[in-house]
């Protein structure tokens, strides 16, 4: 498979009176297909390295390569641009816009790229909605929704422009047993059936057990 | 793109309901109030000024000049070092020579009429009444074209001058108050002592007490003959087909002519600058009304800055760029500003009609006033555009900050 996304040697360091580095010197690359599970303890700086990973955080050192281009180069816009098009996130929290309901909050990212008319965003967000079961929630607003139904609808929304990286932080932080075994299903299957690169940061050991890679990160520093 | 920054701003407003609205208030009373006051101030300064244009000449020469003529001895030796004492000055008789020629030359310039008139002092009896009045001698059918007073006429008509030269045209005001009618004989005295008897051919009624009251238009042989000034005028009135060319028209003929040459701008500079400062103030005061919305706006948007900061984390997660995120906060300014447009605009047309029907007298007029009120469309449009631009500059600080919120800095305080 395609490689995804990859890291050289990446550092990300909070500078001030007293500089923290987030991330230290980190290279990890991930391909089409392959899911991988991103474990550490708290403020080991998991997320700090999805975020890189997502080009919401720039390195200080280093290098990030998004689909074999590098983004050194990248301004914001361009950041913003291959967000769009070919990353997808997924948090914790589940993050939906509570103004929406849950079909609206898939549409959005289909709307900001504006490839399709309303018809065909309105149909792609019910097909994505239904793959994950939600079939019958789309009109809700989130506050209607169980935690698991809004984290779907959230990986549902990670989906809605096709990207080729998933990136998802503790997407079953939140959850309880069983809604945590469905997301961690609909998770895995995004590598292993859609053939998406997926890195998940988790601190449940099932669900790294389940992945195709286990990256263990201490003090920032990726484990051998 | 826009619909989409659109949809996700009036959201953003929906779910703030009662805050929206106040702001929204703000906007519809500052459009209206500002509309509503604008529009009347305007009103009543294009009434002044269309009186001035209308009702008055564009351009006076009088029989003066700026600069005072210097005596023939001072013309011939303007270096002299010896002051020539007791020199005996040169008397001149006061009024427009040659005010054919002038006329001639003034009428063949294209869009311009002028009108010779010999104005004076009179007394004018009847039936053991006596009143002072200003005595205008005109050619009526030249007069006509430069003045609005066939207009006011109410009985008999002002052409009727020329061909019965002991006629006399009076203001209503004049005949009510010394019980005179058409027909009657008045006297007239001049200043210069001499009596004549004028039958009242005409009536007018402008409106304006002290005109209507204190004003006759006799034929300008007859008001030459009894002012002892045969073929002098003082005063030669001008009516341009553009009223704003004034100033230069006026100097032009200046040079030409020599004699003072007025224009109406000139005439009514004091009031001109009068209604300058009043504007400034007006715009100021009702200014300061959409200042107060603008805040409204502002806090309504800045809360909903403070309250989205994870929603605008997302949104850039998501791929949204940061002009995106400003667009959505400019956004809800545009709408606050665009609905209190419309209710402000709507209230501001109730509040004008209702100006409009206020009615009042003021001093010096005989017939009831109303307030002018300009509904042209730039009330309108200043009206609208002051608003949105209050609500933009308003919404335009938290959409800035909006911008910069760093994502990752959000994401890692709510994960």
């Amino acid at each position: 498979m395609a490689e995804a996304i990859r890291l050289e040697h990446v550092t990300r360091r909070l500078e001030g009176e007293v500089p923290v580095t987030l991330v230290s010197d980190a290279s990890l690359r991930i391909d089409g297909g392959e899911c991988v599970a991103i474990t550490g303890p708290s403020g080991s700086g998991k997320s700090s390295l999805l975020y890189l990973m997502g080009l919401l955080d720039l390195p200080s050192e280093g290098r990030v390569w998004l689909g074999g281009a590098d983004t050194a180069g990248y301004g914001e816009v361009e950041r913003s641009e291959a967000r769009l098009r070919t990353i997808g996130f997924v948090f914790q929290s589940h993050f939906l816009l509570p103004e929406f309901s849950a079909c609206e909050n898939v549409m959005l990212p289909m709307r900001r790229l504006g490839a399709y008319d309303d018809a065909t965003i309105r149909e792609r967000a019910r097909v994505l909605l239904g793959g994950l079961g939600l079939e019958d929630q789309r009109d809700k607003g989130p506050r209607q929704l169980s935690g698991g139904q809004s984290q779907r609808v959230a990986i549902a929304r990670a989906l809605a422009n096709d990207p080729m990286l998933v990136l998802a932080d503790e997407p079953t932080g939140n959850l309880d047993s069983v809604a945590s075994r469905n997301v961690q299903r609909t998770v895995l299957a995004l590598a292993h059936e859609q053939g998406r690169a997926v890195a998940v940061v988790t601190h449940d050991p099932d669900f790294a057990a389940q992945a195709d890679r286990r990256v263990r990160i201490v003090d920032g520093r990726i484990q051998p | 793109m826009i619909r989409l920054l659109v949809d996700v701003a009036a959201r953003h407003l929906l779910a703030r309901r009662r805050q929206s609205i106040v702001s929204l208030l703000g906007v519809v009373l500052g459009v209206s109030f500002f509309l509503s006051i604008s529009a009347m101030m305007r009103g009543s300064e294009q009434d002044i000024i269309h009186r001035l244009v209308d009702n008055a000449p564009h351009i006076t020469i009088e029989d003066d000049y700026r600069n005072p003529t210097l005596q023939p001895v001072s013309q011939l030796f303007p270096d002299a070092a010896v002051q020539l004492r007791h020199v005996v000055p040169q008397t001149e008789t006061r009024g427009i020579r040659g005010y054919a020629q002038i006329l001639d030359f003034l009428r063949r310039t294209p869009g311009l009429r002028a009108s010779a008139v010999l104005s004076g002092q009179a007394l004018a009896s009847f039936a053991g009444k006596d009143r002072a009045i200003g005595l205008y001698g005109i050619v009526a059918s030249e007069y006509a074209q430069v003045s609005t007073i066939r207009r006011y006429m109410v009985r008999g008509s002002l052409d009727e001058l020329e061909a019965n030269p002991n006629g006399i045209v009076i203001g209503d005001e004049l005949a009510r108050r010394m019980s005179l009618s058409m027909g009657d004989n008045l006297r007239i005295a001049s200043t210069t002592g001499q009596v004549r008897t004028f039958k009242i051919i005409g009536l007018f009624h402008t409106g304006r007490s002290d005109f209507d009251a204190g004003q006759a238009f006799v034929a300008l042989k007859r008001v030459q003959s009894m002012l002892d000034r045969p073929n002098r005028i003082n005063t030669i009135v001008i009516k341009l087909a553009d009223p704003n060319a004034a100033r230069t028209e006026a100097a032009r003929i200046e040079q030409r002519v020599r004699y003072k040459t007025v224009s109406w701008q000139e005439r009514s500079e004091d009031l001109m600058s009068a209604l300058a400062i009043r504007s400034v103030i007006m715009y100021a005061v009702v200014g300061a009304v959409l200042v107060v919305a603008a805040f409204g706006i502002y806090n309504v948007i800045s809360t909903v800055v403070l309250e989205k900061q994870r929603d605008i984390a997302i949104l850039r997660a998501m791929g949204f760029q940061a002009r995106d995120i400003e667009g959505m906060f400019l956004a809800q300014g545009a709408l606050i500003g665009a609905v209190g447009n419309v209710f402000g605009i709507g209230l501001g047309c109730g509040l004008m009609a209702g100006l409009m029907r206020i009615h009042f007298r003021v001093p010096g007029s005989t017939d009831v006033n109303y307030l002018a009120i300009d509904w042209s469309l730039f009330q309108f449009v200043l009206a609208g555009g002051v608003a949105m631009l209050a609500a933009m500059i308003a919404a335009y600080l938290p959409a800035r900050r909006a911008a910069k919120v760093e994502p990752v800095d959000v994401l890692r305080g709510g994960t």
